[in-house]
């Protein structure tokens, strides 16, 4: 296996990385968010990616699990190359990576039984009382036995997200990927599920990446942490090292800070009068030769 | 000036983006359809079945109620229109040609249009901005073989039923006024129906019923999965959809009569 990039990591770099992200580097149009992430994760490990609103979390979850593609770089999952698998490729590595997204995206059309045993009709040739024996086992693991029949609608916010989970876990992944699994949810039910990624890693050896912008719950699941901010990567390292960061834009962001508006007075004319960057330039010359 | 041949031109661009997204939908969609199942990714039955419950059978209260409105409606302007030149007995044959080649299946894409062709928007559009989509993705399942197709399917199979109906329908229901007016058996107007239409007329109204339908389950499907933007959003795309849809109804309408009646 090829060495694994050390950008931005002081942290040791798992040697047989089962995510490994090259050079990545993303595109909205024209606006760059991605800049050249590097990044490793080991087997069994729990990766955090945090960051502000707007620092590039999600879309960097976005291309690790393959709903986006990257402008550039490289990114392996299971030794995988992602940006340039087949479609069949591809679906046989879908069967093993499981994702709960930020609102849990159930199915509004199908019970939370349904729901869960959607992955089972699709990837198995099980008969239907295994797959519902089968969901009915996630359903114990995230603590929502009894549930089976209700539809999304009448989840509350921490069982939609549990659901979600058990969706996400029913096809035994090597890999468990979250997007914000905290937001929007009280203390309690918030810790509550930490402690399931936690339980679900000690169980079942999953390999588990969080994206969070929670601390709190950063700091209690997370082996490493890795930091990103403007789309480019501040810092990996594990929860003491971050804490311990002299990283200025780091300690904002522990300390819940906002970082200081950058004092430009030329860019903020231009901002107030809606005028080009090269404009600008042009108006100064002309005004310098006259 | 420079902006609105720019503006123009976007608009250009951005409408031959949807129309080849649409085509690509079409294709992929027929692809599962036939070789989905030797891939053991079959378009399932049950959700295409759902769909034509959905599309055809609950709505046919209401394409019998249009239909036999559009009936009665020709049939006073026919008797009126011929009987100013003393040819109301010339009524059925008008009828008959209108109804099978024009009224039934445009009325029928249109009501399709505004009921199943907004809900099926309105779906894609919530489950797009909900991540059901991405969610599909993320399990391996293709949203076009597991979303589109079933729809398109479905509308594919029951627009041209409903339109069946509706001919059916509305012949019936012009047949009662036609009859008193002139002073025949029904069996003798449904002779003279039966007499003024031809097997080409019938595939012109259901071939074009096809066409309908496939045009209103693209473009909801287009509109849907470019949604964005919230709740809001969903109610954009989905007048859009409804907007769009009828507008290419009745485009295709017209090309459709062209192309088949100058050969």
């Amino acid at each position: 296996m090829a060495a694994v990039a050390q950008n931005a990591s002081p942290h040791p770099v798992p040697q047989d990385p089962v995510i490994r992200v090259e050079a990545l580097q993303a595109h909205y149009g024209a606006r760059q968010v991605l800049y050249d992430i590097d990044l490793a994760v080991a087997p069994g490990e729990i990766m955090v990616i945090m960051g502000g609103s707007g620092s590039g979390k999600s879309t960097l979850l976005r291309h690790l699990v393959g709903l986006s593609r990257p402008t550039a770089g490289q990114i392996d999952l299971l030794g995988l190359d992602i940006t340039r698998a087949r479609a069949t490729e591809m679906q046989r590595l879908r069967r093993k990576i499981g994702v709960a997204f930020q609102g849990g995206a159930l199915f509004s059309s199908m019970n939370v039984l349904d729901n869960i045993m959607l992955p089972l009709r699709e990837h198995t040739r099980l008969d239907r009382k295994t797959m519902e024996i089968m969901a009915r086992l996630k359903l114990e693991v995230v603590s929502l036995a009894g549930a089976e029949a209700l539809m999304p609608s009448e989840l509350s916010g921490g069982m939609l997200k549990r659901a979600a989970v058990a969706r996400a876990i029913v096809m035994d992944p090597a890999l468990l990927f979250f997007d914000e699994p905290s937001a929007g949810l009280d203390p309690v039910v918030s810790s509550a599920l930490d402690d399931l990624i936690l339980k679900l890693r000690e169980a079942m050896n999953m390999t588990i990446v969080v994206v969070t912008h929670e601390l709190e719950s950063a700091f209690k699941i997370a082996d490493r942490i890795t930091v990103l901010d403007q789309g480019r990567i501040l810092l990996v390292d594990d929860v003491a090292g971050v804490r311990r960061s002299d990283n200025a834009r780091i300690q904002n962001l522990l300390n819940r800070r906002a970082d200081d508006a950058e004092v430009d007075a030329e860019s903020y004319l231009r901002r107030l009068t809606g005028t080009p960057e090269n404009a600008m330039a042009t108006t100064d010359e002309d005004a310098g030769a006259s | 000036m420079l902006r609105t041949a720019e503006g123009i031109g976007r608009g250009v661009v951005r409408g031959a983006e949807e129309v080849g997204f649409a085509c690509a939908l079409l294709l992929e969609s027929l692809l599962w359809a036939v070789f989905g199942p030797a891939r053991r990714q079959p378009v399932r039955l049950s959700a295409v079945s759902t769909q034509m419950m959905q599309i055809g059978v609950q709505a046919l209260p209401i394409a019998t109620v249009l239909a036999a409105t559009i009936g009665l409606m020709l049939a006073i302007q026919s008797l009126y229109s011929l009987g100013l030149f003393g040819a109301e007995s010339f009524a059925t044959v008008g009828i008959a040609l209108s109804v099978v080649r024009e009224f039934a299946p445009l009325i029928i894409a249109i009501l399709v249009a505004g009921r199943s062709g907004s809900a099926l928007a309105a779906r894609f559009s919530t489950m797009m901005i909900n991540q059901e989509v991405d969610a599909l993705r993320v399990i391996g399942i293709s949203p076009v073989r597991f979303l589109v197709a079933p729809a398109l399917l479905a509308m594919m199979v029951m627009v041209p039923c409903l339109t069946m109906w509706a001919i059916i329908v509305a012949l019936s229901a012009a047949g009662l006024l036609v009859t008193a007016a002139l002073g025949i058996s029904m069996g003798a107007y449904l002779a003279d129906v039966i007499a003024a239409l031809s097997v080409n007329d019938l595939a012109h109204g259901l071939g074009k019923s096809v066409l309908f339908a496939a045009l209103v389950a693209l473009v909801s499907a287009v509109n849907g999965a470019l949604a964005d933007g919230g709740a809001e959003g969903v109610g954009r795309r989905t007048t859009r959809a409804v907007v769009h849809s009828i507008a290419a109804i009745i485009v295709v309408d017209m090309i459709f009569a062209f192309v088949v009646t100058s050969g």
